[in-house]
């Protein structure tokens, strides 16, 4: 994934703040954050609750405003951004509506746009398809195991095939074998359609996995302490977690992230 | 059988027992040969008998013979019922009432049942129930000889149904078709409106809801003479005080129903760029559903009740309340207890359609899911 960085800039991020004012005084949820990301891209946020990584990723998709310094979303302001639909987003939890069914449900973004019936439903096929939830169309969410819930969030995000996936810890409610095939069918996905994704986690061993960039990030107030471009091959099957290679990342986000409490 | 089977049972026979002993010479033919099947259906807990015809056994066994001695009771009882009847009527009274109670446990219990069963049995054991209420009701109210003003017997306000159905269904026509749907209709409908507004408008709700407690607090026979003078005698001033009883239940319930949907779930039509009306009729209102189907149901109760009481306080001479309270001064109670009968049925009738609306609208509820 090495693409030339002067026209692709898909996120940057300058001296960005972000406070919050609560009942206990000024939250300094984001301080000074600088960052760049390039179209294509599979960024994950990692750091302990608290850091700002999700904060980071609603001010990215315009459900935050930030209190000082400047974010550009394909060149726009994040408003902007999120009216010109740039993004899908997925949340931590499926949030799919009950009384839709799963086709329904992906199909929601599409008639808010304003698509045809016929564009809606290829479209649909297209995406239920991808996630692999062929002849789960009908099904109501509830009807539907979490791991399955999930993909269909997943399928919603990229209906309408927006070129950024923002993705807020979606797998964290999920057992760790779904997870992994979750993780795995992730990647795959992000190869056959080259979106740039970011992806907020807790764990650092999919953050490694799955990236090509990891940001550390550190709590209170929040910021990024390292910033570390991965090297592992594209094709990689689970195993990849074994290997010397793999290891030696982990174990610089490791240190990145003790290295942020030890400031405390 | 079960244990309470068991004891069903043995309670029935010793009825069935002490009516024969003590009725023997003085019962009826119809009597005796109920006596006689209860006293029968006894015997079939003797091991005795289960060990001789294993055949006729398993037959008597059966829950249709419970319901067989039961209405045969039950029946004979209903022909030799007068004031101050024998011991033994009573006796055999209780008999069937039991033995409709152990069919019903039977036919409970069997469950290797098809849907369509399932079906008939939850519809018809409510119904069975009532049946037992009434059979009771009229079988106390003759038996014991209680005065007519006091509680008229079942059969008596039927036949007063049947003979006076074109009095009953114009009051019906005049309260229920024209007072209450119209404004049950205009109180929830307009209700649901304006909490949009309020939900809308922060100036609106902390103008309207005050205003809109206030009111659901005004006493209903306070209002319903004034709304006589406002609309006129007929059905209108009645569903005025419909409006005015049902609006309030109505605006609150919606508006807590549209803050019911998700932080999560408007942040994610948020990320869709929806607009107002989009997230309102795409989320805020699908999600608020059983919020209002609640009310609705709360409303429909209430709307009756209003306007009957409503119709106290000047009215044409048609009308339920109207009815009610003419036919009191006249003492013709058992036109009253018509009129009664005829609003019940007409409130469990629209409650019932309403709680089948909502189960079809909000499938989708924890409460109604179906895997």
């Amino acid at each position: 994934m090495t693409k030339s960085s002067s026209s692709n800039t898909v996120i940057k991020a300058e001296k960005l703040n972000l406070d919050f004012d609560t009942n206990d005084g000024i939250v300094h949820a984001l301080r000074d954050l600088d960052l760049e990301i390039e179209a294509g891209e599979f960024v994950s946020f990692i750091g302990p609750s608290g850091c700002g990584k999700t904060t980071f990723l609603r001010v990215i998709a315009d459900l935050e405003t930030p209190t000082a310094g400047s974010i550009a979303v394909n060149g726009q302001a994040p408003e902007q951004a999120r009216l010109a639909r740039a993004y899908g987003y997925v949340f931590q939890a499926p949030a799919l509506l009950s009384w839709r069914t799963i086709a329904r449900n992906i199909s929601l973004p599409l008639e808010i746009m304003g698509l045809s019936r016929a564009e809606q439903q290829e479209r649909v096929e297209r995406t239920i398809n991808l996630v692999g939830l062929d002849g789960f169309g009908k099904k109501f969410p509830w009807q539907l195991s979490g791991g399955m819930q999930q993909r269909a969030s997943i399928a919603r995000a990229l209906a309408f095939d927006a070129d950024l996936l923002l993705m807020d810890e979606p797998f964290g409610a999920l057992d760790e074998i779904v997870r992994d095939h979750l993780n795995e069918q992730l990647l795959q996905l992000w190869k056959k359609t080259g979106k740039t994704i970011c992806f907020v986690t807790h764990s650092i061993p999919e953050a490694v996995y799955l990236s090509t960039k990891i940001v550390v990030m550190s709590p209170r107030p929040g910021r990024i302490t390292d910033v570390i471009t991965s090297d592992l091959p594209d094709d990689r099957p689970l195993d990849i977690r074994e290997t010397p290679k793999f290891l030696e990342i982990a174990q610089r986000v490791r240190e990145g992230l003790r290295e942020g409490h030890a400031d405390e | 059988m079960t244990g309470l089977q068991k004891l069903l049972n043995t309670a029935a026979a010793l009825c069935g027992f002490y009516a024969l002993v003590t009725g023997i010479g003085a019962l009826s033919p119809a009597l005796l040969l109920a006596a006689g099947l209860v006293i029968a259906g006894g015997l079939r807990l003797s091991p005795v008998l289960a060990g001789a015809w294993p055949g006729a056994w398993s037959i008597l066994m059966r829950s249709q013979f419970d319901l067989l001695i039961s209405l045969v009771a039950a029946g004979a009882v209903l022909a030799a019922l007068q004031d101050g009847m024998a011991g033994a009527v009573w006796a055999l009274a209780i008999a069937a009432w039991l033995h409709g109670w152990l069919a019903v446990e039977k036919t409970i219990a069997d469950d290797a049942h098809s849907k369509g069963f399932n079906w008939v049995v939850s519809l018809g054991v409510p119904l069975f129930f009532g049946f037992w209420l009434l059979f009771f009701w009229e079988a106390l109210t003759i038996g014991l000889g209680i005065p007519t003003v006091l509680l008229p017997p079942p059969s008596m306000i039927g036949a007063r149904l049947v003979s006076s159905t074109a009095i009953l269904m114009a009051d019906f026509r005049q309260t229920f078709l024209k007072a209450v749907l119209a404004g049950y209709a205009i109180g929830c409908g307009s209700a649901v409106l304006v909490a949009i507004l309020v939900d809308r408008n922060d100036f609106l709700r902390r103008g309207l809801l005050p205003i809109g407690n206030f009111i659901s607090a005004l006493p209903i026979i306070g209002v319903a003479p004034i709304m006589v003078m406002w609309f006129g005698f007929d059905w209108q001033s009645k569903a005025a005080v419909i409006v005015i009883m049902t609006f309030f239940p109505m605006m609150v319930n919606t508006l807590s129903g549209l803050s019911a949907a998700s932080v999560m779930e408007r942040d994610l039509l948020n990320t869709y760029a929806a607009g107002y009306w989009q997230s309102l009729f795409k989320l805020r209102l699908p999600a608020a559903m059983p919020f209002i189907f609640n009310a609705l149901k709360i409303n429909s109760t209430l709307a009756l009740i209003g306007a009957i009481v409503a119709e106290f306080f000047g009215t044409p001479i048609v009308g339920i309340g109207f009815r009610i309270s003419t036919e009191v001064g006249r003492m013709n109670l058992d036109m009253v207890w018509a009129e009664i009968a005829v609003a019940a049925l007409a409130g469990s009738a629209s409650y019932g359609a309403l709680s089948l609306l909502e189960r079809r609208v909000t499938f989708w509820h924890p409460s109604y899911r179906t895997k």
